[in-house]
């Protein structure tokens, strides 16, 4: 079965789950995926009226993690008297988790809530494509049988799903969301634990410091600190990012490396035990910096440390606001 | 060029590090003012600043005094369960142990960031444990990772 295929199927069970939540009258709107208005992407789309529901699409270039609609709360998702709406939301594995999570955390009210779920076939690695187009304009971009097709003025290139697939996807094991059925409809399954190998990361561990210290500077580097992974981060909802904060300044806004690092090792350490891995921070970089291999490490160390997998229930606790007082401390400063 | 080497190298030797500690108020403070007063020697290398608990102590605190040019970062708080407010230094733990694990991550050497438990009966101990940090931070040498290029 090709990839066009299932996204067809795909994309018809969205439409009648979605129907079916309008006409039994649980949703006033439902959030999904739109075609994009330039090629190599796609659009959210808040529908409102069963009529749209057609507008509703599934492609391999749905990387926008919705649930970053969620939380915190838009005036588009309220109603006159500013009480929030009841949403149904379009939801492959890691937007299921990044509900959960934000239901631990007291963002969203699962009562508000229906997950439209789906068994998410993984997406495209859109910067990887770009960097082998190169400048060369994109008209038009089609999937068929396995492969993607994208068109220019007067030139047409093949890439087989199988290789541009995004990394996260390729080692992603909660392909449909883990909620109960009266959250989800459609695909749901309710995971217990995941069992990870993480092999790509502790590749990059066994190194040396100077070799891991030169990858990091050579691929941080051309960070521009645009905070696009931060804008389009599900759990990053805080009312006063610390980016934003001028007093004190944590780091200064400038194109020094130190800068940049303090950015990336605090965004990391915000996300530790929250991350949902769903890869929108690498998908929407500008410069296409690969920060899918930090959040992977802060998944590990969350795993092993804590055993605990993020948005896997709507119940545990995320590891940092727990504690224990068994924790590990073998990092501690001890006399000889 | 022999010269300017020999003039490094001179330099090196009597380099000294610049360590910035975070102490919670009601331990390892307590703490380091016995060593102080029991006149148990430690290395001056380290700046004291009082926190209330080291559960306040913040990943921005560590991050920002290394690019502010502290060679190296020391947290000390209360031993696990003597806390004065009862669990801040656990949360604290947990805080610390992902850090470090990132910080090695990141390619930066672990040893610049130390955290320690010391509380007010443990002059001895302290002075033990700054000594310790002290001579890991002196063999990492200055901190450069975090160092503005201009």
């Amino acid at each position: 079965m090709g990839i066009e295929t299932e996204n067809k199927e795909i994309e018809n069970s969205i439409r009648d789950v979605a129907k079916k939540l309008f006409n039994e009258n649980q949703v006033d709107v439902v959030i999904g995926y739109s075609q994009g208005t330039v090629p190599l992407s796609s659009t959210p789309i808040i529908i409102r009226k069963e009529e749209d529901v057609d507008k509703l699409v599934w492609n391999n270039l749905c990387y926008i993690n919705l649930a970053r609609y969620l939380a915190p709360s838009m005036p588009q998702l309220c109603d006159s008297e500013g009480n929030p709406l009841r949403i149904g939301i379009v939801a492959k594995g890691c937007v299921g988790r990044a509900i959960n999570l934000l239901a631990v955390e007291k963002q969203v009210n699962l009562d508000n809530i229906k997950m439209i779920g789906i068994n998410c076939n993984g997406n495209v690695n859109r910067s990887k494509i770009d960097m082998e187009i190169g400048e060369k304009e994109i008209l038009d971009v089609t999937i068929s049988g396995n492969d993607i097709i994208v068109k220019g003025k007067d030139w047409e290139k093949k890439f087989p799903y199988e290789k541009y697939i995004n990394e996260l996807c390729k080692v992603c094991q909660i392909k449909s969301p883990s909620a109960t059925a009266e959250v989800c409809f459609g695909e749901c399954q309710e995971l217990e634990s995941v069992h990870d190998e993480f092999t790509d990361i502790a590749d990059f561990e066994s190194k040396s410091t100077v070799e891991k210290w030169a990858y990091i500077k050579d691929t941080l580097e051309i960070c521009t600190l645009c905070y696009s992974c931060r804008q389009a981060c599900p759990m990053c909802y805080c009312n006063l990012c610390f980016v934003d904060q001028n007093a004190p300044i944590w780091f200064n806004k400038t194109n020094q490396f130190t800068d940049i690092l303090v950015f990336h090792l605090v965004r990391a350490m915000h996300l530790a035990g929250r991350c949902v891995e769903c890869g929108a921070c690498s998908s929407v970089c500008p410069v296409g910096i690969d920060l899918n291999f930090i959040n992977r490490k802060l998944e590990k160390i969350v795993k092993e440390r804590f055993d605990f997998t993020a948005g896997l229930n709507a119940e545990t606790l995320p590891p940092m606001m727990d504690f224990k007082m068994e924790d590990e401390e073998e990092f501690m400063l001890e006399e000889d | 060029m022999t010269e300017t080497v020999l003039e490094e190298k001179k330099v090196d030797e009597k380099w000294e590090p610049k360590i910035i500690a975070f102490l919670c108020n009601w331990c390892s403070y307590a703490g380091a003012d016995l060593a102080g007063v029991s006149r148990i020697q430690y290395p001056p290398n380290i700046r004291i600043v009082r926190v209330p608990c080291s559960g306040r102590v913040n990943p921005y605190f560590i991050l920002k005094s290394l690019t502010d040019g502290w060679d190296g970062v020391v947290v000390s708080g209360c031993h696990p369960g003597d806390c004065h407010y009862i669990s801040g230094n656990l949360v604290a733990r947990r805080r610390f142990a992902i850090l470090k694990e990132l910080l090695e991550f990141f390619g930066i050497e672990p040893g610049r960031v130390n955290f320690m438990w010391a509380s007010a009966a443990e002059g001895e101990r302290f002075a033990t444990l700054v000594k310790k940090a002290t001579k890991i931070v002196k063999e990492l040498g200055p901190n450069t990772k975090f160092q503005k290029e201009w």
